[in-house]
C-alpha cells in the first residue's frame, strides 16, 4: 500500500495503462511539453513522446473526432478536455458520433475522455461546471465520476479497457486534496458499481464525487444528533447501480440526493424516479434531492459559496427527513 | 495524367452504371411508398464516390457522405444489403438501425455517415493519425459536400492533418446546393478548394462529372499521402440532378442550369468516350448493363422478401459488451 492523491492516481492510471498497451494514447490541449494544465500528463512527453501524448491544435471537436477515428482502427485513445466546460464544443462529436457508432453500423469507439469538472476554485461559470446530465442522456455512452483516489485509478483503467465510449469525470477541487492509501498492484474498479462509502441505518444519502466528501462531513456531524447517515457513492452515473440505489434505500427507508450540479433535470430526479417507481412501498418518507440552484456557476467567493451544496444543507435536509 | 488501363476504366463503368441502376430504382421503390422516410441518391454526382473509391488500396479506409452510394458498391457492399438497408429490412447493411447509405462496415473498410454534415472529416483525421502512428502505409479518403464546408468540423480536421501531416486526402462533393441554399449564400470564395489554402494543405478543383479525372486526382493524392507528404484537398464540381431527398422537387434550382448540366452526365458521356475510344463497343455495354440490370432487380425482389426487425432488436447493441 501508498498513500497518493486523487491526481497522483490519474497520472499512475495512464502511465501505468499506456506501459501496459502500446495502443494506448494521449491526445488533447497542453498534454505533451507542458504536462497538461493541472500537470496529469508531467513527465509523459519525455517517457512516451510527442506521438503517444499529443498536443492538438485548439479544437475540441475535431480532436475528439480524431480520438474516434483512432479508435475504430483498433487505438485506445484518452482525451484530456482541458476543463469538462469546452467539452461542450465536442459534444456532436460524443453524443452523434462516438455514442452511436457501435449501434448505428457495429464501430466499436473505445475512446476515454477525461474531464476535470466541478467548483469550489473560483474558476466562474467557464472553469466550474457539472456536465454529467448534458451526457446521462445519452444512451451509448458511460459515465464514471470518482471520489477517491482507489476508485479514480481503477475506474480510469476500466474505462481504457472498455471497447465503449467513456467519460471519465475527474472532480478537480479533490486532485491535491484527497488522499489515500492503495494497493500497488495493478486492479481495476469496475464500472457499473457504487460502493457505500459509510454503513448507516436511518437515511440513504446517494452522491458523487466531490459531494461525497459533504456527505461524509454531515454524516459526521449528524452522529451527534443519532442519525446514522449511509453514503452511496455511485462511482458510476452511466449506467446507474440501481441495484445498489434499490438495496441501500430498503434498508434504510429513506433517500436524499446530493449532486453538485443544478437541480432541474439533474441526475437526482432520474434516481428519484427510479425509487419512486421500483421501491415506493419501501419508502417512509419523501425522496429529497440536493443541489445547485438553477444558474451559472458565479465567480464571487460569496457567491460561490451559496451555490455549491454544503454539509449544513445537507444536515437541514436530513433532520427534515428523519422526522418522518 | 498517368495512363488508366482499359480494365480500370470497365471497372469504373461497371460500378458507376452500377449506382446509377441501385439509385433510380430507389427512386421508384420510394415513389411507389415502399421506402420509408426520406431517399437520398448522388444522381449526377456518382462519378466522385466511384472514382475516389476504386483509386483506393484495398486496405485503405473511407468516411463516405450520403451522396456515396458508389463507395459503399466499391467497396462490396451488395445490391442486396444495399436495397435491404433502404427497406428498413434486417439483411440491411444497418440490421433496420438506419436507412439510406447512413451505414459503415468496418470489414469492409467503411466507416459510417453520421448525418451532421463533416462529422466524419474529423473522424477521418483520427484514422490517418492511426496509420501514421503504427508506420502503416495506408491512406483514408473522407467527403463530405459543399455545405458541408461551413461547419467549424471541416476546418479543425483540415488543420490538425496539416499540423500533423496526416495520410488523409479531403473530397468534397459541390453539387451547388446544400439542400436549398445556393453556393452563394454558403461562401464567398469562387472555388471550394480555396479553403484549405488556409491550412496549408494542396488542393485542387477537379471536373466531378468526369471519372477519369476525378480517378486521376485521387491516385496521385493517394500516392502522396502513402509516401508521407501529408493531406491533400480535391473539390469535385457536379450538381445535383434531383432533389436534396427524393420529396424534394428542387423548384429552387432554376431550370436552365439543370438542362446545361444535363449535357454533362457523368454517366451518358463515360459511355459515350468508352465507344469513340474503343475501349469497348456499345453491344459489349448493352451486355453489362443488361446483366447490372438483373443483378439490381434480384436485389430488390431479396429485399422485399426480406424480414423486418423486431421491434425489440431496438434494444440490442446500444454496448458492446
Amino acid at each position: 500500500m501508498k498513500e497518493i492523491s486523487y491526481i497522483e492516481a490519474i497520472s499512475e492510471a495512464l502511465k501505468e495503462e499506456m506501459e501496459r498497451d502500446k495502443d494506448v494514447f494521449i491526445l488533447g490541449e497542453d498534454v505533451g511539453f507542458y504536462g497538461g494544465a493541472f500537470k496529469v500528463t508531467e513527465g509523459f512527453y519525455e517517457r512516451f513522446g510527442e506521438w503517444r501524448v499529443l498536443d492538438t491544435p485548439l479544437s475540441e471537436s475535431g480532436f475528439t473526432g480524431a480520438a474516434i477515428g483512432s479508435a475504430l482502427m483498433g487505438m485506445r485513445p484518452v482525451v484530456e478536455m482541458q476543463f469538462a466546460d469546452f467539452i461542450s464544443c465536442a459534444f456532436d462529436q460524443i453524443v452523434n458520433v462516438a455514442a452511436k457508432n457501435y449501434y448505428r453500423w457495429g464501430g466499436a469507439t473505445p475512446i476515454v475522455i477525461r474531464a476535470p469538472y466541478g467548483g469550489n476554485i473560483h474558476g466562474g461559470p467557464y472553469h466550474s461546471q457539472c456536465p454529467e446530465a448534458w451526457f446521462f442522456h445519452c444512451p451509448g455512452l458511460k459515465i464514471v465520476a470518482p471520489s477517491m483516489p482507489y476508485d479514480a485509478k481503477g475506474l480510469l483503467k476500466a474505462a481504457i479497457r472498455d471497447d465503449n465510449p467513456v467519460i471519465c469525470l475527474e472532480h478537480k477541487y479533490l486532485y491535491r486534496r484527497i488522499k489515500e492509501n492503495i494497493p500497488e498492484d495493478d486492479f481495476i474498479v469496475p464500472i457499473g458499481k457504487a460502493d457505500i462509502k459509510r454503513e448507516g441505518r436511518d437515511i440513504t444519502i446517494i452522491t458523487y464525487g466531490a459531494m461525497v466528501h459533504t456527505a461524509l462531513e454531515a454524516a459526521k456531524l449528524l452522529e451527534g444528533k443519532e442519525i446514522d447517515i449511509e453514503v452511496l457513492d455511485l462511482r458510476t452515473l452511466l449506467p446507474l447501480d440501481k441495484e445498489a440505489i434499490f438495496s441501500s434505500v430498503k434498508k434504510t427507508n429513506k433517500a436524499m440526493i446530493l449532486h453538485e450540479a443544478t437541480k432541474t433535470g439533474g441526475i437526482g430526479a432520474e434516481i428519484s424516479s427510479l425509487i419512486s417507481e421500483e421501491v415506493f412501498d419501501h419508502l417512509d418518507g419523501p425522496i429529497i434531492r440536493i443541489a445547485a440552484p438553477d444558474t451559472p456557476v458565479p465567480y464571487s467567493p460569496p457567491m460561490e459559496e451559496f451555490f455549491i451544496p454544503n454539509a449544513s444543507d445537507v444536515i437541514k435536509a436530513a433532520e427534515r427527513l428523519a422526522a418522518y | 495524367m498517368a495512363e488508366i488501363s482499359k480494365d480500370v476504366m470497365m471497372e469504373l463503368y461497371y460500378w458507376l452504371k452500377l449506382t446509377r441502376t441501385i439509385e433510380d430504382r430507389v427512386t421508384i421503390l420510394y415513389r411507389q411508398g415502399k421506402i420509408q422516410g426520406g431517399a437520398w441518391t448522388s444522381h449526377g454526382m456518382e462519378a466522385i464516390s466511384v472514382g475516389y473509391s476504386l483509386a483506393l488500396e484495398k486496405d485503405d479506409i473511407i468516411c463516405p457522405y450520403f451522396r456515396d452510394m458508389g463507395a459503399f458498391l466499391v467497396r462490396r457492399i451488395t445490391p442486396k444489403r444495399i436495397f435491404s438497408q433502404y427497406l428498413g429490412r434486417k439483411t440491411g447493411v444497418t440490421g433496420g438501425k438506419d436507412g439510406n447509405v447512413h451505414a459503415g462496415d468496418i470489414n469492409l473498410g467503411i466507416i459510417g455517415f453520421p448525418s451532421h454534415l463533416a462529422d466524419n472529416y474529423p473522424v477521418a483525421t483520427g484514422v490517418a493519425l492511426a496509420f501514421k502512428m503504427r508506420g502503416e502505409k495506408r491512406v483514408v479518403a473522407a467527403c463530405t459536400g459543399d455545405g458541408g464546408t461551413s461547419r467549424g468540423d471541416f476546418h479543425e480536421a483540415l488543420n490538425f492533418a496539416s499540423v500533423r501531416k496526416l495520410p488523409v486526402v479531403f473530397f468534397c462533393n459541390n453539387n451547388q446546393y446544400a439542400y436549398s441554399t445556393p453556393l452563394r449564400f454558403q461562401m464567398a470564395i469562387k472555388d471550394v478548394s480555396q479553403r484549405a489554402i488556409a491550412y496549408n494543405i494542396p488542393s485542387e478543383t477537379v471536373d466531378g462529372n468526369d471519372i477519369l479525372a476525378v480517378y486521376s486526382a485521387a491516385k496521385r493524392t493517394y500516392q502522396r499521402a502513402r509516401e508521407g507528404e501529408g493531406p491533400s484537398f480535391i473539390e469535385c464540381k457536379t450538381m445535383r440532378m434531383h432533389g436534396h431527398s427524393e420529396h424534394d422537387a428542387a423548384k429552387y434550382v432554376p431550370k436552365e442550369i439543370l438542362e446545361e448540366w444535363k449535357k454533362k452526365d457523368p454517366v451518358i458521356n463515360y459511355e459515350k468516350y468508352l465507344i469513340e475510344k474503343k475501349v469497348v463497343t456499345s453491344e459489349k455495354l448493352a451486355e453489362i448493363d443488361k446483366k447490372i440490370k438483373s443483378e439490381v432487380e434480384e436485389a430488390v425482389e431479396f429485399s422485399e422478401k426480406s424480414p423486418y426487425p423486431e421491434g425489440k432488436d431496438t434494444l440490442e447493441g446500444v454496448y458492446k459488451i
